[in-house]
């Protein structure tokens, strides 16, 4: 691998882009201190190389990182440019340069600053993109499902297939207000937009009784003896809750949640932290010192005979 | 009663059912149907509680005629009763599906006039959904024990996932909480199901269109802590339910008191054994993917699980002598026995091997949670850079971040430069094992 040098590279934010920075890393044989997409704000005070997409040396690359380094090797590049890792781009060019000399044994140099940096970069974007197949609440104004999402990484394109095969008979949209990106499909064909701006539909009186009726549903299916609201929030984040129809306050509902009925005073059967077991059992558990094999030495464990 | 009500009261009468997952189907999406189905399952929701709401999960029927004591369905319960009718049903799991709120169906009902009635309802709707609404997407369907075979036969062709609830860990305890359901009206539509599931995959290697028969498997559950049964039992019952029955999944549910009955624990004052289903569960994870069985975890002179300590920790601090181990070397049964190295981070530890030995940083990059782990490692021969055991150390480190809280609280210490209690000699030999 060569030496960092200090020059920064623009490219135009494309992954055709990025694949001829790499290009043009390889070709003079350089390593750049950083890549930016030419519409990031610009704070660096390095000399900049402005590198041009040529559509042919971006296919170029993607040739050569598949031939030398296998199909996975590519999916990794291609994932790594969807993650929000701040430093995607040099991450994901450092990993061509390491993929090109190791070949497909890349893909197992998972201690590799560079390849755990990505991998674990690109695991959080599938996670992401696995969370929001279950978390876009889409809504139907006149028989078009529209949907708003504010995902960290860029997700769209992982959402693509899995929606299209579930809504096949549909017309949906799905707005990622993060990237100002659009999903749009309709009649067996998707693309993928960038808009300026995305206004939902208002809302008629079905759709409304549908989203009361589920929210309803929602909060009745909880049980006050196992309310456990740190649970929830490891599993769903909060940043998740604002396009959530179910925790949504505007909604009406019929049924009040665990946390109004608390606030209002309610005796709520809540569960306590010993959950279940009592002080007792819990000072037995710890007398017999469950963990003295770990710091004392064998042989004076006193067995029974 | 509008659907509202309906909604919500059918909704509160199958929440104790803990069966909400939508795994094990994979299923492609069709044209002029809606929905498919993924392997892996999707959660589209958590609930306050924490658990995952994946399906809709509600009763055709809350109007049960059965009197078994633990349930809050039961004939003598003063709960409101409601009923769906097929259609609303689905036209609730279209719209909802639509939305992308649910994966699909969960369909039990309580047992109306007779099994066999019950059954046909169930079947009726589930027909509807498939056939005339065009539903392609997820369907569990409760089995209804003392149902006619052919009919259990019927809905499995309709559903995805089956499942007969063993409800109570012994027969003993059934009997005396549910007089009308016998361990053999359980068991019958079990061996039914998991035979007919066999045959059509026969059927499937040989004719691709054959049609199919719960693809996803069944499922069962039992609830914890009404009765005296200890966590050795329970387990032992489980890995037999997967032996036998090839069950995808055996669920625990801790008892909630929703009943008055002499024969339960009394409701004022009881606590849901919440942690010991956790247990439970971590328990039932080891003999699923750690290929652990029952008799290592728990036996007949330790029949419960510590409270404390995870199952797979505590059998590991009782194994000292087969560790540490060599994270460069051991066989990957061996690594998943390791407090700290899950399935996932044993199989990258596979990997990352076949390029270069691997040491502690490395371990912490792949994702090994070195806080437990480094006790039980050691790297081309070497334990951790300035690893020092004592017993509380140890005890913060392997205890779980919710039952830190459990914990007495820490004594603060002066510090010393002089040895403590046990030396860093002594520490290395027991690791080490050079006695």
């Amino acid at each position: 691998m060569p030496d960092r040098s200090d020059v920064m590279y623009l490219y135009d934010g494309s992954l055709e882009g990025l694949l001829c920075c790499v290009f043009e890393s390889f070709r003079r044989r350089e390593l750049p201190f950083c890549v930016q997409s030419a519409d990031a704000p610009q704070l660096s005070l390095c000399p900049v190389r402005a590198i041009e997409t040529d559509l042919s040396h971006a296919a170029r690359v993607r040739r050569g990182l598949r031939r030398t380094a296998s199909d996975g090797a590519w999916e990794l590049f291609e994932l790594g440019y969807y993650t929000c890792h701040p430093q995607r781009e040099l991450l994901a060019l450092d990993f061509v340069h390491l993929a090109m000399r190791h070949g497909p044994a890349v893909l197992s140099m998972l201690a590799d600053d560079t390849v755990a940096a990505l991998t674990k970069a690109t695991r959080q974007l599938c996670h992401e993109a696995h969370q929001y197949q279950g978390f876009v609440r889409f809504s139907d104004s006149g028989g078009v499902l529209t949907a708003v999402i504010e995902p960290k990484n860029f997700v769209l394109p992982l959402l693509a297939p899995h929606f299209c095969d579930r809504y096949q008979n549909d017309t949906f949209a799905i707005y990622d207000k993060t990237h100002g990106m659009l999903l749009a499909y309709a009649r067996g064909q998707h693309a993928i937009l960038p808009v300026e701006g995305f206004d939902a539909p208002a809302a008629d009186e079905e759709e409304l009784r549908w989203r009361a009726l589920w929210k309803s549903f929602y909060n009745a299916i909880a049980i006050d003896e196992r309310y456990n609201p740190t649970c929830r929030r490891s599993l769903m984040q909060k940043r998740y809750w604002r396009h959530l129809t179910e925790l949504d306050p505007q909604v009406p509902t019929r049924r009040a949640s665990i946390e109004e009925r608390l606030r209002a005073g309610e005796r709520v059967a809540v569960p306590d932290r010993l959950r279940g077991y009592s002080p007792e059992q819990l000072r037995q558990a710890l007398a017999g010192d469950p963990l003295r094999a770990l710091y004392e030495p064998k042989g004076e464990k006193d067995e029974p005979q | 009663m509008d659907l509202f009500d309906k909604l919500t009261i059918l909704a509160d009468s199958a929440k104790y059912d803990v069966a909400c997952t939508s795994s094990g189907s994979d299923r492609r999406g069709a044209r002029g149907r809606l929905g498919n189905t993924v392997g892996c399952g999707i959660c589209h929701t958590f609930a306050a509680d924490g658990r995952c709401v994946s399906l809709l999960k509600v009763l055709l029927s809350n109007a049960c005629v059965y009197q078994c004591a633990y349930c809050v369905n039961r004939a003598g319960n003063d709960v409101p009763r409601a009923t769906f009718t097929p259609r609303e049903l689905c036209e609730l799991t279209m719209q909802f599906y639509r939305r992308n709120y649910i994966e699909g169906l969960f369909l039990s009902s309580a047992v109306l006039r007779d099994p066999d009635y019950t059954c046909e309802r169930m079947i009726e709707t589930l027909r509807l959904l498939r056939e005339e609404y065009g539903f392609h997407g997820y369907v569990h369907a409760k089995a209804i024990p003392g149902a006619d075979p052919a009919l259990t036969l019927r809905l499995g062709q309709l559903a995805d996932r089956m499942s007969v609830n063993i409800e109570l860990p012994s027969e003993q305890s059934l009997t005396r909480l549910a007089p009308q359901k016998t361990k053999a009206s359980i068991l019958r539509p079990m061996g039914l199901i998991r035979d007919r599931a066999e045959e059509a995959r026969q059927e499937l290697a040989l004719y691709r269109h054959a049609p199919r028969f719960a693809p996803a498997g069944q499922s069962t559950q039992m609830i914890v802590g009404a009765t005296g049964e200890t966590d050795y039992k329970i387990l032992t019952l489980t890995a037999a339910l997967y032996r036998k029955f090839r069950l995808r999944r055996v669920f625990y549910s801790a008892y909630v008191p929703v009943a008055d009955s002499p024969l339960l624990p009394a409701p004022a004052g009881f606590k849901p054994p919440l942690l010991r289903e956790h247990r439970l569960y971590q328990a039932d994870w080891l003999l699923r993917f750690y290929g652990f069985s029952a008799e290592e975890l728990l036996d007949e002179a330790h029949p419960n699980f510590n409270p404390v300590l995870d199952p797979k920790c505590n059998w590991a601090v009782n194994h000292m002598e087969l560790f540490p181990v060599e994270v460069n070397t051991a066989p990957r049964e061996m690594l998943l026995r390791v407090p700290g190295i899950g399935v996932k981070s044993a199989d990258r530890i596979l990997i990352a091997r076949r390029t270069g030995k691997l040491d502690f940083a490395a371990l912490k990059k792949i994702g090994v949670v070195l806080k437990r782990a480094q006790y039980f490692l050691l790297c081309n021969g070497k334990m951790a850079e300035g690893l020092r055991i004592s017993s509380d150390g140890v005890l913060r480190a392997l205890v779980s971040e919710r039952c830190q809280e459990m914990l007495p609280e820490a004594q603060p210490e002066q510090l010393s430069l002089f040895p403590e209690r046990v030396t860093r000699e002594d520490v290395l030999q027991c690791l080490t094992g050079q006695m």
